[in-house]
Protein backbone atom coordinates (compact mmCIF):
# COMPACT_ATOMS: atom_id res chain seq x y z
CA UNK A 1 0.00 0.00 0.00
CA UNK A 2 2.77 2.44 0.94
CA UNK A 3 4.38 1.95 -2.48
CA UNK A 4 1.12 2.92 -4.16
CA UNK A 5 0.80 5.99 -1.98
CA UNK A 6 4.31 7.23 -2.69
CA UNK A 7 4.88 6.28 -6.33
CA UNK A 8 6.24 9.27 -8.19
CA UNK A 9 5.35 8.30 -11.72
CA UNK A 10 2.02 7.52 -13.27
CA UNK A 11 3.26 4.23 -14.73
CA UNK A 12 0.68 2.02 -13.03
CA UNK A 13 -2.33 3.98 -14.21
CA UNK A 14 -4.65 1.51 -15.87
CA UNK A 15 -4.87 1.92 -19.65
CA UNK A 16 -8.65 2.04 -19.44
CA UNK A 17 -10.91 3.48 -16.82
CA UNK A 18 -10.88 6.56 -14.66
CA UNK A 19 -7.90 7.62 -12.54
CA UNK A 20 -10.30 9.09 -9.99
CA UNK A 21 -13.81 7.92 -9.34
CA UNK A 22 -16.46 9.02 -6.85
CA UNK A 23 -19.60 6.99 -6.20
CA UNK A 24 -22.60 8.12 -4.16
CA UNK A 25 -20.37 10.43 -2.09
CA UNK A 26 -22.15 12.06 0.85
CA UNK A 27 -20.57 14.62 3.16
CA UNK A 28 -22.36 16.28 6.07
CA UNK A 29 -21.37 19.21 8.26
CA UNK A 30 -23.69 18.99 11.25
CA UNK A 31 -27.24 19.21 9.92
CA UNK A 32 -26.10 20.41 6.51
CA UNK A 33 -25.62 17.87 3.75
CA UNK A 34 -22.89 19.48 1.56
CA UNK A 35 -22.67 16.52 -0.86
CA UNK A 36 -25.78 14.46 -1.47
CA UNK A 37 -24.65 11.45 -3.50
CA UNK A 38 -22.09 12.59 -6.08
CA UNK A 39 -21.00 10.29 -8.92
CA UNK A 40 -17.98 11.43 -10.93
CA UNK A 41 -15.35 9.78 -13.13
CA UNK A 42 -12.15 11.57 -14.17
CA UNK A 43 -10.04 10.03 -16.91
CA UNK A 44 -6.22 9.92 -16.83
CA UNK A 45 -4.76 13.09 -18.36
CA UNK A 46 -8.12 14.81 -18.39
CA UNK A 47 -8.48 18.45 -17.36
CA UNK A 48 -11.86 18.78 -15.66
CA UNK A 49 -13.54 21.98 -14.48
CA UNK A 50 -15.97 21.68 -11.58
CA UNK A 51 -18.32 24.65 -11.63
CA UNK A 52 -21.29 25.70 -9.57
CA UNK A 53 -22.63 28.55 -7.48
CA UNK A 54 -21.23 29.49 -4.07
CA UNK A 55 -22.24 26.94 -1.45
CA UNK A 56 -23.06 24.27 -4.06
CA UNK A 57 -20.53 21.85 -2.55
CA UNK A 58 -17.79 22.07 -5.17
CA UNK A 59 -14.96 22.76 -2.70
CA UNK A 60 -16.21 19.99 -0.42
CA UNK A 61 -16.16 17.68 -3.43
CA UNK A 62 -12.54 18.63 -4.14
CA UNK A 63 -11.60 17.94 -0.53
CA UNK A 64 -13.25 14.51 -0.68
CA UNK A 65 -11.64 13.66 -4.04
CA UNK A 66 -8.22 14.69 -2.73
CA UNK A 67 -8.44 12.81 0.55
CA UNK A 68 -8.49 15.99 2.63
CA UNK A 69 -11.92 15.03 3.96
CA UNK A 70 -13.30 11.52 4.41
CA UNK A 71 -16.84 11.17 3.02
CA UNK A 72 -19.61 10.10 5.41
CA UNK A 73 -20.94 7.71 2.79
CA UNK A 74 -19.97 6.44 -0.65
CA UNK A 75 -16.49 5.82 -2.04
CA UNK A 76 -13.61 7.67 -3.68
CA UNK A 77 -11.17 5.52 -5.64
CA UNK A 78 -7.86 6.95 -6.87
CA UNK A 79 -5.69 4.78 -9.13
CA UNK A 80 -7.19 1.62 -7.65
CA UNK A 81 -6.89 2.81 -4.02
CA UNK A 82 -10.09 3.42 -2.08
CA UNK A 83 -8.91 6.62 -0.41
CA UNK A 84 -12.13 7.03 1.52
CA UNK A 85 -10.92 4.09 3.66
CA UNK A 86 -7.38 5.32 4.32
CA UNK A 87 -6.41 6.67 7.70
CA UNK A 88 -5.20 10.25 8.11
CA UNK A 89 -1.51 9.32 7.91
CA UNK A 90 -2.00 7.33 4.71
CA UNK A 91 -4.01 10.16 3.17
CA UNK A 92 -1.22 12.63 4.06
CA UNK A 93 1.33 10.38 2.35
CA UNK A 94 -0.89 10.16 -0.71
CA UNK A 95 -1.37 13.94 -0.89
CA UNK A 96 2.36 14.59 -0.50
CA UNK A 97 3.49 12.14 -3.15
CA UNK A 98 0.72 11.65 -5.68
CA UNK A 99 -1.37 14.82 -5.60
CA UNK A 100 -0.68 18.52 -6.13
CA UNK A 101 -2.63 21.52 -4.87
CA UNK A 102 -3.08 25.12 -5.96
CA UNK A 103 -5.36 27.44 -4.01
CA UNK A 104 -6.74 30.93 -4.56
CA UNK A 105 -4.21 32.75 -2.35
CA UNK A 106 -2.14 32.72 0.79
CA UNK A 107 -0.41 29.48 0.03
CA UNK A 108 3.27 30.48 -0.32
CA UNK A 109 5.43 30.54 2.80
CA UNK A 110 6.11 34.26 3.26
CA UNK A 111 9.65 33.97 4.63
CA UNK A 112 10.95 31.71 1.86
CA UNK A 113 12.11 32.82 -1.60
CA UNK A 114 10.24 31.61 -4.68
CA UNK A 115 12.78 28.88 -5.37
CA UNK A 116 12.74 27.72 -1.73
CA UNK A 117 8.93 27.63 -1.77
CA UNK A 118 8.98 25.39 -4.83
CA UNK A 119 11.55 23.06 -3.29
CA UNK A 120 9.55 22.48 -0.06
CA UNK A 121 7.52 19.45 -1.27
CA UNK A 122 10.71 17.81 -2.58
CA UNK A 123 12.51 18.34 0.73
CA UNK A 124 9.51 16.87 2.56
CA UNK A 125 9.71 13.83 0.26
CA UNK A 126 13.37 13.29 1.20
CA UNK A 127 15.04 14.77 -1.87
CA UNK A 128 18.49 16.24 -1.06
CA UNK A 129 18.59 20.04 -0.85
CA UNK A 130 20.91 20.63 -3.83
CA UNK A 131 18.83 18.38 -6.06
CA UNK A 132 15.59 19.98 -4.80
CA UNK A 133 16.87 23.49 -5.57
CA UNK A 134 18.03 22.39 -9.03
CA UNK A 135 14.61 20.98 -9.85
CA UNK A 136 12.90 24.06 -8.39
CA UNK A 137 15.06 26.29 -10.62
CA UNK A 138 14.06 24.24 -13.64
CA UNK A 139 10.38 24.76 -12.78
CA UNK A 140 10.89 28.51 -12.41
CA UNK A 141 12.25 28.58 -15.96
CA UNK A 142 9.40 26.45 -17.29
CA UNK A 143 6.85 28.87 -15.88
CA UNK A 144 8.63 31.96 -17.19
CA UNK A 145 9.84 33.03 -13.73
CA UNK A 146 13.58 32.74 -14.33
CA UNK A 147 14.32 36.14 -12.72
CA UNK A 148 12.08 35.70 -9.69
CA UNK A 149 13.82 32.83 -7.91
CA UNK A 150 15.33 34.88 -5.09
CA UNK A 151 12.26 37.06 -4.50
CA UNK A 152 10.02 36.68 -1.47
CA UNK A 153 6.27 36.16 -2.07
CA UNK A 154 5.56 39.78 -1.04
CA UNK A 155 7.86 40.96 -3.85
CA UNK A 156 5.97 39.01 -6.54
CA UNK A 157 2.90 40.14 -8.47
CA UNK A 158 -0.28 38.12 -7.91
CA UNK A 159 0.19 36.29 -11.22
CA UNK A 160 3.85 35.51 -10.49
CA UNK A 161 3.00 34.22 -7.01
CA UNK A 162 0.33 31.98 -8.49
CA UNK A 163 2.76 30.60 -11.07
CA UNK A 164 5.19 29.84 -8.22
CA UNK A 165 2.31 28.01 -6.52
CA UNK A 166 1.68 26.04 -9.75
CA UNK A 167 5.39 25.15 -9.92
CA UNK A 168 5.35 24.03 -6.29
CA UNK A 169 2.30 21.87 -6.95
CA UNK A 170 3.82 20.23 -10.03
CA UNK A 171 7.45 19.83 -8.87
CA UNK A 172 6.74 16.37 -7.43
CA UNK A 173 5.15 15.18 -10.72
CA UNK A 174 1.75 14.52 -9.13
CA UNK A 175 -0.68 12.18 -10.83
CA UNK A 176 -3.55 14.58 -10.14
CA UNK A 177 -3.37 18.35 -9.64
CA UNK A 178 -6.24 19.97 -7.73
CA UNK A 179 -6.70 23.69 -8.28
CA UNK A 180 -9.28 25.52 -6.16
CA UNK A 181 -10.17 28.87 -7.78
CA UNK A 182 -6.59 29.23 -9.09
CA UNK A 183 -7.36 32.52 -10.85
CA UNK A 184 -9.89 33.86 -8.33
CA UNK A 185 -7.73 36.74 -7.14
CA UNK A 186 -6.11 37.65 -10.47
CA UNK A 187 -6.91 40.15 -13.23
CA UNK A 188 -7.77 38.82 -16.69
CA UNK A 189 -4.26 38.95 -18.13
CA UNK A 190 -2.55 37.40 -15.09
CA UNK A 191 -5.26 34.72 -14.98
CA UNK A 192 -4.61 33.90 -18.63
CA UNK A 193 -0.84 33.67 -18.04
CA UNK A 194 -1.36 31.33 -15.07
CA UNK A 195 -3.78 29.09 -16.98
CA UNK A 196 -1.58 28.97 -20.09
CA UNK A 197 1.47 28.07 -17.99
CA UNK A 198 -0.48 25.45 -16.05
CA UNK A 199 -1.99 23.89 -19.15
CA UNK A 200 1.33 23.80 -21.05
CA UNK A 201 2.91 21.81 -18.24
CA UNK A 202 0.09 19.40 -17.42
CA UNK A 203 -0.58 18.57 -21.06
CA UNK A 204 3.13 17.86 -21.63
CA UNK A 205 3.29 15.61 -18.54
CA UNK A 206 -0.14 13.97 -18.95
CA UNK A 207 -1.16 15.16 -15.47
CA UNK A 208 -4.84 14.88 -14.59
CA UNK A 209 -6.28 18.19 -13.35
CA UNK A 210 -9.38 19.07 -11.37
CA UNK A 211 -10.08 22.82 -11.40
CA UNK A 212 -12.73 24.20 -9.08
CA UNK A 213 -13.93 27.52 -10.44
CA UNK A 214 -16.95 29.72 -10.84
CA UNK A 215 -15.21 31.58 -13.66
CA UNK A 216 -16.22 30.30 -17.12
CA UNK A 217 -13.08 31.75 -18.74
CA UNK A 218 -10.94 29.60 -16.45
CA UNK A 219 -13.21 26.58 -16.93
CA UNK A 220 -12.83 26.96 -20.71
CA UNK A 221 -9.21 25.76 -20.42
CA UNK A 222 -10.54 22.37 -19.31
CA UNK A 223 -11.49 19.47 -21.59
CA UNK A 224 -14.97 19.42 -20.07
CA UNK A 225 -16.91 20.80 -17.14
CA UNK A 226 -19.39 19.46 -14.62
CA UNK A 227 -21.82 21.55 -12.62
CA UNK A 228 -22.37 20.94 -8.92
CA UNK A 229 -25.72 22.16 -7.72
CA UNK A 230 -27.18 21.63 -4.23
CA UNK A 231 -24.55 18.98 -3.48
CA UNK A 232 -25.23 16.96 -6.60
CA UNK A 233 -23.95 16.62 -10.16
CA UNK A 234 -26.90 16.30 -12.56
CA UNK A 235 -27.39 12.74 -13.83
CA UNK A 236 -25.26 11.80 -16.83
CA UNK A 237 -22.99 14.81 -16.33
CA UNK A 238 -20.36 13.37 -13.99
CA UNK A 239 -20.29 9.78 -15.24
CA UNK A 240 -20.27 9.31 -19.00
CA UNK A 241 -21.79 5.84 -19.29
CA UNK A 242 -24.09 5.97 -16.28
CA UNK B 1 -19.02 43.73 -38.36
CA UNK B 2 -19.50 45.53 -41.66
CA UNK B 3 -16.89 44.08 -43.99
CA UNK B 4 -17.12 47.07 -46.35
CA UNK B 5 -16.03 49.43 -43.57
CA UNK B 6 -13.24 47.10 -42.49
CA UNK B 7 -11.96 46.98 -46.09
CA UNK B 8 -12.21 50.75 -46.34
CA UNK B 9 -10.30 51.04 -43.04
CA UNK B 10 -7.57 48.71 -44.33
CA UNK B 11 -7.05 51.11 -47.24
CA UNK B 12 -6.50 54.11 -44.94
CA UNK B 13 -2.80 53.55 -44.12
CA UNK B 14 -1.79 53.24 -47.79
CA UNK B 15 -3.19 52.39 -51.24
CA UNK B 16 -3.49 48.66 -51.91
CA UNK B 17 -4.49 46.00 -54.45
CA UNK B 18 -7.70 44.04 -54.04
CA UNK B 19 -5.70 40.84 -53.72
CA UNK B 20 -3.61 42.23 -50.85
CA UNK B 21 -6.67 43.75 -49.21
CA UNK B 22 -8.44 40.39 -49.16
CA UNK B 23 -5.44 38.79 -47.44
CA UNK B 24 -5.10 41.64 -44.95
CA UNK B 25 -8.81 41.26 -44.17
CA UNK B 26 -8.49 37.51 -43.66
CA UNK B 27 -5.43 37.95 -41.46
CA UNK B 28 -7.18 40.34 -39.08
CA UNK B 29 -10.87 39.64 -39.25
CA UNK B 30 -11.75 36.32 -40.90
CA UNK B 31 -11.35 34.07 -37.87
CA UNK B 32 -13.97 31.62 -39.06
CA UNK B 33 -14.50 32.20 -42.79
CA UNK B 34 -12.21 33.89 -45.33
CA UNK B 35 -13.66 36.68 -47.45
CA UNK B 36 -14.47 35.64 -51.05
CA UNK B 37 -12.58 37.49 -53.81
CA UNK B 38 -15.91 38.24 -55.50
CA UNK B 39 -17.13 39.98 -52.37
CA UNK B 40 -13.94 42.04 -52.15
CA UNK B 41 -14.26 43.38 -55.73
CA UNK B 42 -18.02 43.95 -55.40
CA UNK B 43 -17.36 45.93 -52.20
CA UNK B 44 -14.57 47.94 -53.84
CA UNK B 45 -16.94 48.84 -56.72
CA UNK B 46 -19.53 50.08 -54.22
CA UNK B 47 -16.92 52.09 -52.33
CA UNK B 48 -15.86 53.75 -55.61
CA UNK B 49 -19.50 54.48 -56.48
CA UNK B 50 -20.04 56.08 -53.06
CA UNK B 51 -16.90 58.22 -53.41
CA UNK B 52 -15.03 56.59 -50.51
CA UNK B 53 -12.16 55.27 -52.65
CA UNK B 54 -10.67 55.76 -56.14
CA UNK B 55 -8.88 53.36 -58.49
CA UNK B 56 -5.34 54.56 -59.14
CA UNK B 57 -4.92 53.10 -62.63
CA UNK B 58 -3.23 50.06 -64.02
CA UNK B 59 0.03 48.81 -62.55
CA UNK B 60 1.14 45.25 -61.76
CA UNK B 61 1.21 44.11 -58.11
CA UNK B 62 2.08 40.78 -56.49
CA UNK B 63 -1.34 39.38 -57.16
CA UNK B 64 -3.33 38.84 -60.32
CA UNK B 65 -5.07 42.23 -60.31
CA UNK B 66 -3.81 45.42 -61.91
CA UNK B 67 -5.72 48.11 -60.04
CA UNK B 68 -4.57 49.81 -56.90
CA UNK B 69 -7.13 51.54 -54.70
CA UNK B 70 -6.75 54.60 -52.48
CA UNK B 71 -9.04 56.11 -49.89
CA UNK B 72 -10.52 59.59 -50.47
CA UNK B 73 -11.02 62.32 -47.84
CA UNK B 74 -14.68 61.36 -47.81
CA UNK B 75 -13.65 57.73 -47.14
CA UNK B 76 -11.38 58.80 -44.28
CA UNK B 77 -14.25 60.82 -42.77
CA UNK B 78 -16.52 57.79 -43.04
CA UNK B 79 -13.97 55.63 -41.17
CA UNK B 80 -13.56 58.30 -38.49
CA UNK B 81 -17.32 58.41 -38.04
CA UNK B 82 -17.57 54.60 -37.95
CA UNK B 83 -14.86 53.91 -35.38
CA UNK B 84 -16.06 56.64 -33.00
CA UNK B 85 -19.75 55.68 -33.08
CA UNK B 86 -20.49 53.08 -30.39
CA UNK B 87 -22.57 50.03 -31.37
CA UNK B 88 -25.86 49.31 -29.64
CA UNK B 89 -25.50 46.28 -27.36
CA UNK B 90 -26.77 43.14 -29.06
CA UNK B 91 -29.65 41.71 -27.06
CA UNK B 92 -30.92 39.19 -29.57
CA UNK B 93 -29.66 36.08 -27.84
CA UNK B 94 -30.63 37.25 -24.40
CA UNK B 95 -34.20 37.99 -25.44
CA UNK B 96 -34.53 34.63 -27.18
CA UNK B 97 -33.27 32.75 -24.13
CA UNK B 98 -35.53 34.83 -21.92
CA UNK B 99 -38.52 33.89 -24.09
CA UNK B 100 -37.60 30.18 -24.03
CA UNK B 101 -37.25 30.28 -20.24
CA UNK B 102 -40.62 31.97 -19.74
CA UNK B 103 -42.34 29.58 -22.14
CA UNK B 104 -40.75 26.57 -20.43
CA UNK B 105 -42.09 27.83 -17.08
CA UNK B 106 -45.53 28.56 -18.56
CA UNK B 107 -45.85 25.03 -19.94
CA UNK B 108 -44.31 23.64 -16.72
CA UNK B 109 -41.36 22.14 -18.58
CA UNK B 110 -37.79 21.86 -17.28
CA UNK B 111 -36.41 25.40 -17.49
CA UNK B 112 -33.29 24.38 -15.54
CA UNK B 113 -32.47 21.80 -18.20
CA UNK B 114 -32.96 24.33 -20.95
CA UNK B 115 -30.49 26.65 -19.22
CA UNK B 116 -28.04 23.77 -18.60
CA UNK B 117 -28.12 22.87 -22.29
CA UNK B 118 -27.51 26.46 -23.29
CA UNK B 119 -24.68 26.76 -20.75
CA UNK B 120 -23.04 23.61 -22.16
CA UNK B 121 -23.34 25.03 -25.69
CA UNK B 122 -21.79 28.31 -24.61
CA UNK B 123 -19.00 26.54 -22.69
CA UNK B 124 -18.25 24.41 -25.72
CA UNK B 125 -17.85 27.52 -27.89
CA UNK B 126 -15.75 29.19 -25.19
CA UNK B 127 -13.47 26.12 -25.01
CA UNK B 128 -13.09 26.23 -28.79
CA UNK B 129 -12.12 29.92 -28.75
CA UNK B 130 -9.81 29.45 -25.74
CA UNK B 131 -7.94 26.64 -27.53
CA UNK B 132 -7.65 28.75 -30.72
CA UNK B 133 -6.51 31.73 -28.67
CA UNK B 134 -3.65 29.73 -27.14
CA UNK B 135 -2.20 29.25 -30.64
CA UNK B 136 -3.09 32.68 -32.05
CA UNK B 137 -1.00 35.78 -32.83
CA UNK B 138 -1.70 38.91 -30.77
CA UNK B 139 -4.22 40.42 -33.23
CA UNK B 140 -6.33 37.27 -33.15
CA UNK B 141 -5.92 36.98 -29.38
CA UNK B 142 -7.78 40.30 -29.15
CA UNK B 143 -10.56 39.04 -31.39
CA UNK B 144 -10.94 35.85 -29.35
CA UNK B 145 -10.85 37.89 -26.11
CA UNK B 146 -13.78 39.90 -27.40
CA UNK B 147 -15.77 36.81 -28.37
CA UNK B 148 -14.97 35.07 -25.09
CA UNK B 149 -16.06 38.01 -22.93
CA UNK B 150 -19.35 38.20 -24.82
CA UNK B 151 -19.98 34.50 -24.29
CA UNK B 152 -19.13 35.04 -20.62
CA UNK B 153 -21.77 37.75 -20.34
CA UNK B 154 -24.40 35.31 -21.61
CA UNK B 155 -23.13 32.63 -19.23
CA UNK B 156 -23.44 35.00 -16.28
CA UNK B 157 -27.01 35.76 -17.30
CA UNK B 158 -27.73 32.02 -17.58
CA UNK B 159 -26.28 31.36 -14.11
CA UNK B 160 -28.19 34.20 -12.53
CA UNK B 161 -31.43 33.18 -14.23
CA UNK B 162 -30.86 29.63 -13.03
CA UNK B 163 -30.45 30.94 -9.47
CA UNK B 164 -33.67 32.98 -9.85
CA UNK B 165 -35.82 30.24 -11.36
CA UNK B 166 -37.77 29.58 -8.18
CA UNK B 167 -38.75 33.24 -7.87
CA UNK B 168 -39.45 33.48 -11.60
CA UNK B 169 -41.61 30.35 -11.54
CA UNK B 170 -43.78 31.85 -8.77
CA UNK B 171 -44.10 35.12 -10.65
CA UNK B 172 -45.06 33.42 -13.92
CA UNK B 173 -47.67 31.27 -12.15
CA UNK B 174 -49.31 34.37 -10.64
CA UNK B 175 -49.78 36.23 -13.93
Amino acid sequence: MTALLTRETAQSIPADGPILSARAVVKRFGQTEALRGVDLDIEPGEVLAVMGPSGSGKSTLLHCLAGVLAPDDGSVVFDGIEISRLNERQRSLLRLNRLGFVFQFGQLLPDLTAVDNISVPLLLSGVRRNEALKRADDWLERLGLGDAGQKLPAELSGGQAQRVAVARALVTNPTVLFADEPTGSLDSLAAEQVMNALLDQVKAAGTTVVIITHDPRTAAYADREVIVRDGRIPAGNGVRSA
Amino acid sequence: MESSLALLGLLCPQPSYGYDLKHAYDRFFATRRPLAFGQVYATLSRLIRDGFIVALGEEAGDGPDRKRYAVTDQGRDRIGQWIFTPDPPNDHLQSNLFAKTIIALLIEDDAERLLDLQRAEHMSRMREFTALKREADIAHVLIYDYAIFHIEADLRWIDLTSARLLELRKDVAQR
